[in-house]
């Protein structure tokens, strides 16, 4: 489903990214793992050109997305994504935050509109805050109304950028939860995280990534018990 | 005579005045914001030569008295363009325009360089354009921070019109002028107009302490 060729992305002298290969298969699980200054978040973001790459292929569905003839807001309607800092508008209700991109960009009526953005809000339990300004939400709350956002443009893939990092350690569950109940659904994701046993879970495949390259790929059965790269063991020690 | 009755058989005449000063304040103010949101959005852009533009035009305006501004387009430039005087107070309202345009577009920056970038990037993750996500996303959120500021060079500007008296706009001040050129009461009608300068201001700030309450509650 994405085809990744080659890809390397520099911030001027400074390359970040050198040579990313893979291929994230319809309705896999992919969770990228790394040190910070891995290049993990810019791979993500590469993925739907938030970062514009230097060099390399992009192909969603058969579409070249760094082809300048490539109508980017429409890739970008595909990928779903999911920042760690949440990113919701807080000069907008929880329900106005999902409804947003549908009015404006897929033309529903506001009675459509909302209908599905409660039924968003009701698949990841947040029915009652329809009409909560972000700033009254909690952090947990906060990330699952921005997973309800992305899912509201119907895209074929997510990209979640460490959704968990910047929440308290007791809302971290909540979150984690609404992404397996995705992954179960066959959405395809893309998960950049610190979260060991997520990843163990949940992944089909993990990639371990180290200053700019992918070290090491495989299973989590493959990666955390038969772990190939000395690099790889080194990092495991530390955050397991 | 006494004052008070100076005062009050002149209230006619300074009532024109204070309603050119409103007048000549309001479309001043009105083109400045348009002014300053165009420009103040160049200045925003990534295309270098574009806030080039912006910021000369910010450059030369801050970097001028408003006085000579004024004298330099009515007595300067118009007469030697135009090849004839222009009338003062459209003269007048361009200029002051440009002045306080100019001032907006470092607000505006200020205001739009101010919201986090997460949300431009939220915005264009979701699959808005560049300008929608300006538009419905980050300009509601900038504007109130913005508030306060604008204000602030509102009020700049309503007094400013006091210099236009210069260039023989009717307004406030040049009243006053008139009047005690004539009965030699300078104090009385100066402070008179003070005050009413004063009233205008105070109704000003009230309002936008009143719109800022209602923004900050939503």
């Amino acid at each position: 489903m994405i085809q990744v060729k080659q890809l390397a992305k520099s911030f001027g002298s400074l390359q970040v990214l050198k040579n990313i290969n893979t291929h994230i298969k319809r309705q896999e699980v992919v969770c990228v793992i790394g040190p910070s200054g891995s290049g993990k978040s810019t791979f993500l973001r590469c993925m739907n050109l938030l970062e514009e790459p230097t060099s390399g292929e992009i192909v969603i569905d058969g579409v070249n997305i760094m082809d300048k003839q490539t109508n980017i807001n429409n890739i970008r309607q595909k990928a779903g994504m999911v920042f760690q800092q949440f990113n919701l508008f807080p000069h907008k209700t929880s329900l106005e935050n999902i409804t947003m991109g549908l009015t404006k960009i897929k033309k529903y009526s506001t009675a459509d509109a909302e209908e599905k953005g409660k039924a968003l809000l009701a698949k990841v339990g947040l029915s009652q805050k329809a009409d909560v300004y972000p700033r009254n939400l909690s952090g947990g709350q906060q990330q699952r109304v921005a997973i309800a956002r992305a899912l509201a443009m119907e895209p074929e893939i997510m990209l979640f950028d460490e959704p968990t990092s910047a929440l308290d350690p007791e809302m971290v569950g909540e979150v984690l939860q609404v992404m397996k109940d995705l992954a179960q659904e066959g959405m395809t994701m893309v998960i950049v995280t610190h979260e060991m046993g997520f990843a163990k879970e949940v992944a089909d495949r993990i990639l371990f990534m180290d200053q700019g390259i992918i070290l090491e790929e495989g299973t989590p059965e493959e990666f955390f018990n038969h772990t190939k790269q000395e690099r790889t063991r080194e990092f495991l020690k530390k955050v397991l | 005579m006494d004052t008070l009755s100076l005062i009050t058989d002149a209230s006619p005449l300074l009532l024109k005045g204070l309603e050119n000063t409103i007048k000549v304040a309001f479309l001043s103010l009105l083109f400045a914001t348009i002014l300053g949101l165009f420009f103040g959005l160049l200045r925003v852009s990534k295309r270098k030569s574009l806030q080039m533009i912006a910021k000369v035009y910010v450059s030369i305006i801050r970097g001028t008295p408003l006085y000579v501004q004024v004298i330099f387009f009515y007595f300067g430039l118009f007469p030697l363009v135009f090849g004839r005087a222009t009338d003062a107070v459209s003269a007048g309202i361009f200029v002051l325009s440009l002045n306080a345009g100019a001032y907006l577009v470092e607000i505006f920056r200020a205001g739009i360089e101010s919201i986090d970038k997460g949300q431009m990037e939220a915005g264009r993750a979701i699959g808005f354009t560049h300008g929608q996500t300006m538009a419905y996303i980050i300009m509601p959120q900038a504007i109130k921070r913005m508030i306060p500021a604008i204000v602030n060079q509102f009020i700049i500007s309503i007094k400013d019109t006091s210099l236009l008296a210069t260039i023989g706009i009717a307004e406030l001040t040049f009243t006053a002028q008139t009047i005690y050129a004539v009965n030699f009461k300078a104090f009385e009608f100066l402070g008179a107009i003070g005050i009413i300068y004063w009233v205008l201001i105070y109704v000003l700030t009230a309002f936008s302490h009143w719109l800022e309450r209602r923004l900050a509650a939503r």
